[in-house]
């Protein structure tokens, strides 16, 4: 099993590597511009919008969570 | 120079070369980009459904997913109770006495046929729904952290990951209870993790005020997001996965983008003062809910990051928030032993 480890038996320098180590991962990643990821996010909100109950709403009549009428509930 | 000393002087240069790095792709912010588009409508949403029986401060709730049980949902209380509930009807469809009451989390298995938590235990228990005798009993209890269990998500009905207030995620066999993958990194207690929409990694946030991505399959952390003042309480993925929101001690939410690799936008207000405990994205992730200590929930336009709207009913914290995962609905927990359906 990969990397049995327990945080309270690392030592600072342990720690210290892990976070060096951590860092030289961190690094190299390639990164987006942030307009292309910004555009993408405005289109991925914007097209699911009107499909979004909790900001369009919802007509009593066709709210599965509305209050029902007569009968009782047992708990 | 010492060795402790070298390696925190490494570690802070790659620090600055990955500041620098995220500078550079920092071509516009989130606020210029949406300058153009319009505020939301104020959203006003209205309690439809109140749950009662717990008898103690409800800590989690977790919606189910499975086409079956889009409206039911788990919700665990420190009166020692998980309670399965159909939303629609109020009725409890289940209610399982736990051996330990300090539960901190639960969750609600995709297939439907199971739900888990823990909490001050440190271990996290699974419970099969569907048994033959029609009884909800223990299948397993999942133990090797050291610390409190602070969040679990199960990503199929054999595997769970969960975090710990002993700095750890784990990635678990169920059937066999045994640990899969451990992941290590945090630098202090994690208290909240997500699973990505497409089930191949996860994020956690921690005491350490940092977020991180792991890759579940590859055992590695592969980005790590800074920028609160505080423990991260809450996180949750952006609808689509390429976005990770956070909420904090620190009274924000954020919104870190994944492939830019940075903070795009930070949800706070002058009069909010107190921390965030809990969020949830609508469906379209138009609209962000946020718990916080003040006993209210939020409602922030994700786009211009302004508050669009507030959901005020109970009378003590809101600890927990989902939306249903057909987005037709909002659920809160509140410490105040109830749970409302908003929508």
């Amino acid at each position: 099993m990969p990397g049995v480890i327990n945080m309270d038996e690392l030592t600072d320098v342990d720690k210290a590597k892990m976070e060096r180590d951590q860092k030289k991962i961190e690094v190299k990643l390639e990164r987006w511009m942030t307009s292309k990821c910004c555009t993408e996010f405005m289109e991925a909100v914007q097209a699911g919008v009107e499909e979004d109950t909790l900001v369009k709403g919802i007509a009593e009549d066709k709210n599965p969570f509305k209050e029902l009428k007569g009968g009782c509930v047992v708990c | 120079m010492g060795e402790m000393e070298e390696l925190r002087k490494e570690a802070d240069n790659l620090k600055d070369q990955i500041t620098e790095a995220r500078k550079v792709v920092q071509d516009t912010t989130l606020q210029e980009a949406v300058a153009g588009t319009t505020l939301v409508g104020r959203v006003q949403l209205k309690t439809r459904k109140t749950l009662r029986g717990h008898l103690a401060k409800i800590y989690a709730m977790h919606w189910g997913t499975d086409t079956n049980c889009s409206k039911l949902c788990v919700s665990a209380s420190q009166d020692g109770k998980l309670i399965v509930w159909d939303t629609l009807t109020t009725n409890k469809v289940n209610a399982i006495p736990l051996k330990s009451s300090w539960v901190m989390t639960c969750a609600y298995a995709p297939s439907g046929n199971m739900v888990a938590c823990g909490g001050l235990d440190n271990m996290c228990s699974i419970y099969n729904l569907k048994g033959k005798d029609g009884n909800v009993k223990v299948m397993r209890e999942l133990a090797a952290h050291t610390g409190y269990l602070s969040c679990c998500r199960f990503l199929n009905d054999s595997e769970i990951i969960t975090s710990s207030g002993d700095c750890t995620c784990i990635l678990w066999d169920i059937e066999t209870g045994t640990e899969k993958t451990i992941f290590a990194g945090h630098l202090g207690d994690c208290m909240s993790l997500a699973v990505s929409p497409d089930f191949k990694m996860f994020i956690s946030g921690a005491c350490d005020f940092t977020a991180k991505l792991w890759d579940i399959r590859e055992a590695t952390c592969r980005q790590t997001f800074s920028g609160h003042e505080s423990d991260i309480n809450a996180i949750g993925f952006f609808p689509n996965g390429n976005a990770v929101i956070t909420g904090s001690d620190d009274a924000t939410c954020k919104l870190y983008d994944l492939r830019a690799d940075q903070e795009l936008i930070t949800y706070q207000d002058s009069g909010i003062m107190c921390g965030v405990t809990s969020l949830a994205a609508s469906l379209s992730g138009r609209l962000l809910l946020a718990g916080y200590d003040d006993f209210n929930v939020n409602i922030w336009d994700m786009l211009k990051a302004e508050r669009v709207g507030v959901l005020a009913g109970h009378d003590n914290r809101v600890s927990c928030i989902g939306v249903s995962s057909d987005g037709m609905a909002c659920c809160t927990g509140s410490w105040d032993s109830f749970l409302k359906i908003w929508n």
